[in-house]
């Protein structure tokens, strides 16, 4: 029994205010209650070196590990406003400060352009402590103008999708941010440019209902929770204990939901090799065959 | 007669009114004049309280046991109307109806959430919550309207997507998203009305319409207010705070211009005159549909990607400081 109780599971901060951090600083983890340093932890593609779990990580460690070097962040001058004068125990600017002094982040979710293995990709990737990665407009604008801009450089969009769902401070914006994403890719499905949907822990509500689902190629990293209505909930309907494993990216690909499952440690290869098989004098041929 | 809460001032007039009609009925006296002045007093209370109803009062009312549902607007709305039924996957989902039918020479598909009107036919209905067959179901009634050109019409009355072990496994999520998609680009026109509960992904699942409109005592957002309360305070006992926050009101949902407008229901409710509620819906649907079938697809097409394309509210800063 430990003095200090964790509060928060999980790496909190973003990297690039990380970067500081002493590598002889100790990571506990979750699962296998082994401590490693946060150098091991890190050169492990923040996996756990004694048990494989794929510590949560934000969207600036995604682009660290997956971009050749350099890359740019795109559409963070759009930030999010109170439509609706939202006010639970606390109000929703008040909580959107919160999160971005707790963060440093502007919003749930991050567009940066780069090249893997050489290939240009457009990735929106999004944070879970950001208010629970939640959806509100500027996760769906940033994702629609992040297509946007796909579909003009003709550049496969990936997404790396970890969200509790909507915003609810944001509601029927929230909402309709499902059916805002999902027309967007309509659009770059119309244009044939790929998009990968990477889902990681977790991927629930209103996200997994629409863009999440919605890949050309749906792969997950491994053990993350992927679902429309969280566990919590199904048992709180069902009045049962849940199935080992239930709603796991393993789950999914047992039930046909998933392409495959991609550890973190080859997500880099594996993404240049699709982007070689998707390459775009590919896509052009497809799309002029009959 | 089953009355709200706030209703209850009604139920007394309604029980006198019931009163006086009998003695009527029994002879000797009459009581035409008594009966006239009572009718009068319950219009004129019925007013009072229905031009003030707060957010969580449309809530109730969009529950109402009484109101009509689904499919009691197809068969009035309809006439051949042949329902449809299976997702020719895996089932036939009875919470999600659908089925073809004609408005006045008019063939049209209409596709809608169903709750049951009795406790054994709201179980049978599954308390108007589909499973991933019903959104697949929907989705196969919408292409096939789209192969022969008839508009689509959407009636949307759901407390949510059945959150259950089969509807995960069977990819709830996937089979919304999908909807979502594949409607994006459907070559006729959609047309969408919230007749009840407008509960988050499961209403939206098929409610991404040309046009949506809302009945006057409907709700339509992201969450339930129980849900919210249970979220954000903490507990149930919210849901009055959340219903008012969440903005889920037609008149609420028709100034963020995220629904086209609102269709009048009865004084009273949709519930106190069934028959009449359906002809002012259809009278809309008529001229709606009329309009929309003007449009030619590609620009019909082009007008829903930017109508959902707009939606979102965010400022934007003029240099980047971040």
């Amino acid at each position: 029994m430990g003095w200090f109780k964790r509060l928060k599971e999980g790496i909190q901060t973003a990297t690039k205010n990380k970067k500081e951090a002493p590598d002889g600083l100790w990571y506990h983890c979750k699962e296998c209650k082994e401590a490693v340093t946060m150098k091991e932890l890190r050169t492990n593609f923040f996996k756990c070196p004694k048990c494989d779990i794929h510590v949560r990580i934000g969207s600036h460690d995604y682009f660290d590990l997956l971009f050749d070097g350099k890359f740019e962040i795109h559409f963070d001058e759009i930030l999010s406003a109170d439509p609706l004068e939202f006010k639970d125990v606390k109000t929703y600017p008040d909580r959107l400060i919160a999160a971005k002094k707790k963060t440093s982040l502007s919003d749930a979710i991050c567009v940066a352009t780069g090249k893997i293995k050489k290939k240009p990709i457009v990735i929106a990737a999004m944070d879970f402590s950001f208010i629970g990665g939640s959806m509100g407009s500027v996760v769906g604008e940033r994702i629609s103008r992040a297509i946007d801009l796909a579909i003009e450089t003709r550049t496969p969009f990936m997404i790396i999708s970890k969200s509790g769902g909507a915003r609810m401070m944001e509601a029927s914006y929230s909402l309709m941010q499902m059916a805002k994403t999902s027309v967007k890719l309509s659009q770059l499905a119309k244009a044939g440019i790929p998009y990968f949907s990477f889902l990681t822990d977790p991927t629930t509500g209103g996200v997994t209902a629409s863009f999440a689902m919605l890949g050309d190629l749906n792969f997950a990293e491994p053990n993350a929770l992927i679902a429309f209505a969280g566990p919590r909930v199904v048992k709180e309907t069902i009045k049962k204990d849940l199935p080992e494993g239930f709603q796991r990216s393993e789950f999914l690909l047992e039930h046909g939901f998933l392409d495959f499952i991609v550890d973190r440690s080859d997500l880099k290869d594996k993404l240049g090799e699709l982007l070689v098989l998707f390459d775009e004098s590919g896509v052009k041929q497809a799309s002029i065959a009959p | 007669m089953v009355f709200l809460e706030f209703e209850k001032p009604l139920e007394v007039l309604y029980e006198k009114l019931e009163k006086i009609k009998q003695v009527g009925a029994d002879g000797e006296i009459d009581v035409t004049d008594m009966v006239v002045n009572l009718e009068k007093r319950i219009a004129k209370r019925q007013k009072e309280i229905f031009t003030n109803l707060t957010p969580w009062q449309r809530v109730q009312l969009s529950r109402h046991p009484d109101r009509p549902y689904t499919l009691f607007y197809i068969n009035h709305i309809c006439k051949k109307f042949t329902e449809l039924h299976g997702d020719r996957k895996f089932k036939d989902d009875k919470a999600m109806v659908g089925g073809i039918g004609s408005i006045d020479g008019q063939t049209v598909v209409i596709i809608g959430q169903q709750k049951g009107t009795d406790t054994k036919m709201r179980q049978f209905r599954n308390f108007g919550m589909a499973n991933p067959e019903g959104y697949r179901k929907a989705l196969r009634l919408m292409k096939l309207a789209e192969r022969f050109g008839f508009p689509v019409i959407t009636l949307i009355d759901t407390p949510g997507a059945f959150p259950g072990i089969e509807a995960e496994e069977r990819g709830q999520a996937e089979a919304i998203a999908r909807n979502l998609f594949e409607m994006a680009q459907l070559k006729v026109p959609i047309l969408s009305y919230v007749i009840g509960e407008g509960a988050s992904g499961g209403a939206i699942g098929i409610g991404l319409g040309d046009r949506v409109f809302m009945l006057e005592n409907t709700w339509y957002s992201v969450i339930s207010p129980e849900n919210c309360s249970t979220i954000l305070w903490r507990n149930w006992d919210h849901k009055i705070d959340a219903a008012d926050a969440l903005k889920l009101t037609a008149n609420d949902m028709f100034k963020t211009g995220i629904v086209d407008g609102i269709v009048k229901e009865p004084m009273g409710g949709a519930h106190t005159k069934p028959e009449e509620m359906c002809k002012m819906l259809k009278r809309h649907i008529k001229k709606q549909l009329n309009e929309l079938m003007e449009i030619p697809t590609e620009q019909l097409i082009e007008q829903r990607i930017d109508k959902y394309a707009n939606i979102g509210v965010y400022e934007q800063l003029e240099t980047k400081e971040l």
